[in-house]
């Protein structure tokens, strides 16, 4: 409850923007405020599992990837072909599959997005599981390495496969409609309603993550944190809670795919790239590691200005320079400059001054 | 029936025989110490009986269990708590989060109950709180509860240790080197508090350097020397063992 009662305010900031952007006649900001608020949700998890878990992924966008990759492909590729043999003929007898046209008025069968949407999160969970259990032994620069060399993989398939596209991605991802009149897509017309879609889905995020922080979960995770050998001697069974983590956070990757994917109509190979699970551990370092509400904010504010294009052609040159000046300046996160504190440090000095002078 | 017995245990590295065929056995309600001169192998047979490292042969048998190839966590669970030699706490987080984690293996909730706070964690939670905050009373650092642990002194963290491990409700304590890093004043006061652990019915064998703690508080004390167990009687005899004081006190 406490917890629902602490995103109010986020509510009310999310409201805030709508209202404030639709007097402004700006309400194309709204557009890349819902793509930031999808990576956000990659973000938040990631944060839980390198901040509060203390392990580090370079493969968080493989997981992105292979959710919106996945959902992408499957309502786009049409089965027509196949539509007398068996299989498919079941899947559209169970409501699983949807008809439509493509572009040149041609007859299209493809999977539904829900079913889509199910098949790819529990497809990057599943290979989550199956890369945690051996990586997740390792500690540290070595566990760095091995999930970068995943992401790495993830990415190269990506670019290979003929069916996700090879270069050029997936395009013409049909809309997501989660409920009657309730889609996922990037039409002008559903704007609004697509950015209260992604910020509910972020602020639902957010709650469950926050409630697994202040659990007996989130204390044995922090624990492990704190000393794995000590939390070992509580009786925390620290490799199993490291890899549900893991999936956990791969969960949460894979669902921001999904429904960016769909928001964008399309994904290609860049969403795989090594460059861009650099960027999230460093806004994840950025909003100061254990810290969810930093996370949050800075997956905000610093994916706002990069797809608002304000770094330029330097967009992933900034991320590299942040890391570097967060890892020596801020090492605990922006948040953790206490700019509070600091004010008021400012504030008394000039006060004794006074007083000095009194 | 002990409620541990260790039988005939060896422990080697490469070369060195760091524990050679050691027994004894533990009663449910002692205080047993093992003491010995540095690298008598003391820490590594702790190390064997709560499960960070196997045994090379030899047996740990625990209330009528054998504990071969169990993990530390799974030691755990059956009911044997530990400390460190150098305190481990759990860094960033407060005293009483410490002791919380130590609630672990009596509670449930996982991932998916935690994330959406299921009803029946409500009750679980008010318990792991009030539970924690009982033990620190006991260990008189309620004062410390909301402190961030690994800002304390050493010997109230050594405390907060304690109550962590009492969190789990072990029918054994395994104390490595308890008063390690501790002034004489706070090692007598780490001694009065075994004392009281064990007054709640907990058995502790406890692995120790420092004598006078020892003497003191011990039912019964093991002599290791050079991996080999040379002595096991009452305090009062160890004192009186000509070759205990040889190799304590080196010969004449």
């Amino acid at each position: 409850m406490k917890k629902l009662l602490s995103v109010l305010p986020l509510l009310a900031v999310v409201i805030g923007i709508h209202l404030l952007t639709s007097a402004t006649d700006t309400m194309y900001y709204l557009t890349q405020m819902t793509m930031s608020a999808y990576y956000s949700l990659l973000i938040i998890g990631l944060c839980v599992l390198m901040g509060y878990a203390g392990q580090i992924s370079l493969g968080h966008a493989g997981f992105f990837a292979i959710g919106g990759y996945l959902s992408a492909a499957l309502t786009t590729h049409s089965l027509i072909a196949y539509k007398d043999t068996a299989l498919v003929t079941f899947l559209d007898s169970m409501g699983m599959l949807m008809s439509g046209h493509d572009l040149y008025g041609e007859a299209l069968l493809v999977v539904s997005p829900w079913v889509a949407c199910i098949v790819a999160v529990c497809t990057a969970a599943g290979i989550a599981v199956i890369i945690g259990i051996p990586v997740l032994k390792l500690k540290g620069h070595y566990l760095a390495m091995a999930t970068l060399g995943f992401g790495i993989i993830i990415y190269r398939v990506a670019l290979a496969l003929e069916y996700f596209g090879e270069a050029d991605g997936i395009s013409e991802v049909p809309a997501f409609v989660l409920l009657p009149g309730l889609s996922v897509s990037g039409d002008f017309s559903n704007r609004v309603q697509n950015y209260y879609i992604a910020w509910g889905l972020l602020l639902i995020g957010m709650v469950l993550l926050l409630n697994l922080i202040d659990s007996r979960v989130g204390r044995a995770l922090r624990g492990i944190h704190g000393s794995d050998e000590a939390a070992d001697a509580m009786g925390v069974n620290t490799s199993r809670f490291k890899l549900q983590t893991f999936v956990l956070s791969a969960v949460f990757a894979a669902i921001a795919g999904v429904f960016l994917t769909h928001y964008n109509g399309g994904i290609g190979p860049s969403e795989a790239g090594v460059m861009k699970s650099v960027r999230y551990v460093a806004i994840v370092a950025v909003g100061g590691m254990a810290h969810l509400w930093g996370a949050l904010l800075m997956g905000i504010v610093l994916n706002f200005l990069s797809l608002r294009g304000v770094f330029g052609s330097y967009d992933d040159a900034v991320f590299g320079l942040i890391l570097i000046v967060i890892m020596l300046f801020a090492p605990n996160g922006i948040l953790s400059l206490n700019i509070r504190y600091r004010l008021k440090q400012l504030l008394g000095r000039g006060k004794s001054d006074k007083e000095g002078e009194a | 029936m002990a409620i541990l017995e260790i039988n005939q245990l060896s422990k080697r590295f490469g070369g060195l025989l760091a524990v050679n065929d050691v027994s004894f056995q533990v009663e449910p309600g002692q205080i047993k110490a093992v003491i010995g001169p540095n690298g008598a192998g003391k820490t590594t047979l702790f190390n064997m009986i709560s499960g960070t490292f196997p045994a090379t042969s030899g047996s740990v048998t625990f209330q009528g269990q054998a504990l071969k190839k169990k993990k530390p966590f799974q030691v755990a669970t059956l009911g044997m708590a530990r400390t460190f030699q150098n305190i481990k706490m759990f860094s960033g987080m407060t005293a009483l989060e410490n002791v919380m984690v130590g609630r672990h293996v009596q509670s449930n909730a996982g991932f998916l109950s935690s994330m959406f706070r299921m009803p029946w964690t409500w009750k679980e939670e008010r318990d792991i709180r009030d539970k924690s905050l009982e033990l620190l009373a006991l260990l008189e650092i309620e004062e410390y509860a909301h402190t961030d642990a690994s800002s304390l002194a050493f010997g109230q963290q050594r405390a907060v240790e304690l109550a962590r491990a009492l969190a789990l409700e072990p029918s054994l304590l395994l104390l490595d080197e308890p008063a390690a890093g501790l002034n004489i004043y706070e090692t007598a006061e780490v001694g009065r508090l075994i004392t009281k652990i064990r007054e709640l019915g907990v058995t502790v064998l406890l692995v120790e350097h420092d004598m006078s703690l020892v003497m003191d508080i011990s039912d019964e004390i093991v002599v290791l020397c050079f991996g080999e167990k040379i002595a096991e009687d009452i305090p009062k005899n160890i004192q009186q063992d000509p070759e205990v004081i040889k190799i304590y006190l080196g010969e004449e």
